[in-house]
């Protein structure tokens, strides 16, 4: 096949993508440097330089979000890496029903963010909620999870963890697969215990697929919305509001398009880093060829 | 107890764990309102469809279905068709750029939607396009077309190129070798691409959130999560809807879970 039909054969997929994707990116970093409030239409569409970007930088509102996206991202990714490799090392010893385990386990992952994170906020409703009961059960004040700025946290991380963590297993649970098993063997008759096999083999070999899944993850949860947006809304007041509710409420309910664009291209920018620094970390063939 | 029996124990009680909040959904979407907090048990002694009957009767929940499944599905064939020729280009042929572009739709994949939905904001609304069923795919296509050309590249490489070669010796056009040799071998791989798109526009919040702006275009999920009660939240009816929500999905992973394992893994895992 020439170069020429291979391009041809691109230019669809490729025109798609520029239209959707690509413009409006350039648009965003182009429309950040102006003053574009839909609410004052007669202030016109100036050109304001970084304006935005000092404003929205200055803005406490603004470095909370990223605290709260960053308390995010080092509390669900940590809790899934480590609640993942739990779980794929128990898939991979699932001998019966593997089909219905398999299924059970995906689910979470599968259904729409939406459903979970209404689920888990009916689990959490106060009073009476099946989460408040528990602790009640166990003789402590259960607190009135929404509304309590620190309380929150948890049936958000909880749900994300639910939700995610079998993609985790799964992603875990094929690099286990990969595994040798003659190590294994060769380390019992050395008389090696359990223990020390899962952290003298399993780990280091397992290391490229969990860096792999702590990217996937870290990029996910530090563009953190669905979740958020159904559970708490950011609340109570701003305690939970992740960068990617600030901008959304930024453009979308202030019509503050300018400001919006700034947090958002800062939002790409750090996604951006986050990639860059993975590529660092794993080398450029590892990620940009697909495996086959 | 053996050994062997813990373990098998432990990991029953893990897999009914991750299980359990759907299930308390659908116990809870199944009980009479006024039972929903406090009298909830886990195996419920009377069970109602009322919620389900709201939901269908005065809800019109068949709205955001028919939503959610067409355009679902629209953009599944077209990422699925678009991406699949990009995708074969790229897996077979050396050519300058390949890399690049390889590089770009990486990139593209993961970049924070947030960060364009206001040019696609103003794009659909100069286009007429806002609360339509072409102004959800388009944006959707954001996302589905990196996932299927990534997906597919992947699935292409496993192809023997011997066979493509012997069809292109026997004097059949490079168009006809993918038409009648390659994408018929490459059915398995399509058929993961398009089962893990579908999955991701069935589920995808935020672009229809932005961009539908009435009921009558509303997504399956944006219909949840903007439901709204007189007095209180609906409980019921929202996890009755997140049920139905859950079913098709629970229907696809039940059929089709080694393809999503195997779409899911490929490219992040080097045998």
């Amino acid at each position: 096949m020439t170069p020429r039909l291979a391009w041809l054969l691109m230019a669809p997929a490729l025109s798609v993508m520029a239209v959707v994707a690509a413009f409006p990116i350039a648009w965003t970093a182009w429309e950040s440097l102006h003053l574009h409030d839909l609410r004052m239409p007669w202030l016109g569409r100036p050109f304001i330089g970084f304006d935005n970007y000092l404003a929205t930088l200055g803005a406490p509102r603004v470095r909370e979000a990223l605290g709260h996206t960053a308390l995010f991202v080092v509390l669900t990714v940590t809790l899934e890496l480590a609640a993942g490799l739990v779980l794929a090392v128990i898939l991979d010893r699932v001998t019966r029903a593997r089909g219905l385990v398999r299924t059970l386990v995906l689910l979470p992952w599968a259904v729409p963010t939406v459903v979970g994170a209404l689920v888990w906020r009916f689990i959490f409703e106060s009073p009476a909620g099946l989460a408040s009961t528990v602790v009640a059960g166990l003789g402590a004040v259960p607190p009135t999870w929404f509304a309590d700025a620190a309380a929150a946290w948890l049936p958000l991380v909880l749900a994300d963890a639910w939700k995610t963590t079998p993609f985790v297993a799964i992603l875990l649970l094929a690099g286990l697969q990969t595994i040798d098993r003659a190590l294994y063997d060769a380390a019992t008759v050395d008389g090696a215990s359990p223990w020390r096999q899962f952290t003298d083999i399993t780990l280091p070999l397992l290391t490229p697929t969990l860096l792999v899944a702590a990217l996937f993850r870290t990029l996910d949860a530090f563009r953190v919305f669905d979740l958020v947006y159904v559970m708490t809304g950011g609340g109570p007041g701003t305690a939970t509001e992740p960068l990617a509710l600030l901008t959304y409420t930024t453009l979308l309910q202030h019509l503050q398009f300018g400001l919006g664009a700034a947090l958002s291209m800062l939002m790409f920018t750090g996604s951006f880093l986050i990639a860059l620094a993975a590529i660092r970390l794993f080398g450029r063939r590892a990620l940009l060829e697909p495996a086959g | 107890m053996t050994p062997r029996l813990l373990a098998s124990i432990g990991s029953t009680l893990v897999v009914a764990a991750i299980a359990f909040p759907l299930y308390w959904a659908l116990v809870a979407s199944l009980t009479p309102e006024n039972q929903l907090f406090g009298a909830l048990s886990l195996v419920p002694a009377t069970l109602v469809l009322d919620h389900y009957r709201a939901l269908f009767d005065t809800r019109d929940f068949w709205t955001p279905i028919r939503n959610s499944l067409v355009v679902a599905t629209s953009t599944t064939v077209l990422a699925v068709t678009l991406g699949a020729g990009c995708a074969y280009a790229l897996a077979r042929v050396r050519f300058r750029g390949r890399t690049a572009i390889l590089a770009a739709v990486l990139a593209i994949s993961m970049f924070p939607q947030i960060a364009i939905v206001s040019p696609l904001f103003l794009v659909l609304r100069a286009a007429g396009l806002l609360n339509t069923y072409p102004g959800l795919v388009l944006p959707y296509l954001t996302f589905a077309m990196p996932l299927t050309i990534w997906l597919l590249v992947g699935f292409f490489r496993q192809l023997p190129p011997q066979l493509e070669e012997a069809a292109f010796m026997d004097g059949a056009s490079p168009l006809r070798t993918l038409r009648e040799v390659v994408l018929p071998l490459a059915g398995p791989g399509l058929a993961t691409t398009a089962i893990l798109t579908f999955l991701y526009s069935w589920n995808e919040f935020l672009f229809a959130l932005s961009f539908a702006l009435g009921p009558d275009r509303y997504t399956v999920p944006v219909a949840i999560a903007l439901f709204r009660g007189q007095y209180q939240v609906p409980w019921g009816e929202i996890l009755a809807a997140s049920t139905v929500a859950t079913v098709p999905v629970a229907v696809i992973v039940l059929v089709a879970q080694r393809r999503i394992v195997s779409g899911l893994t490929a490219g992040a895992v080097k045998g």
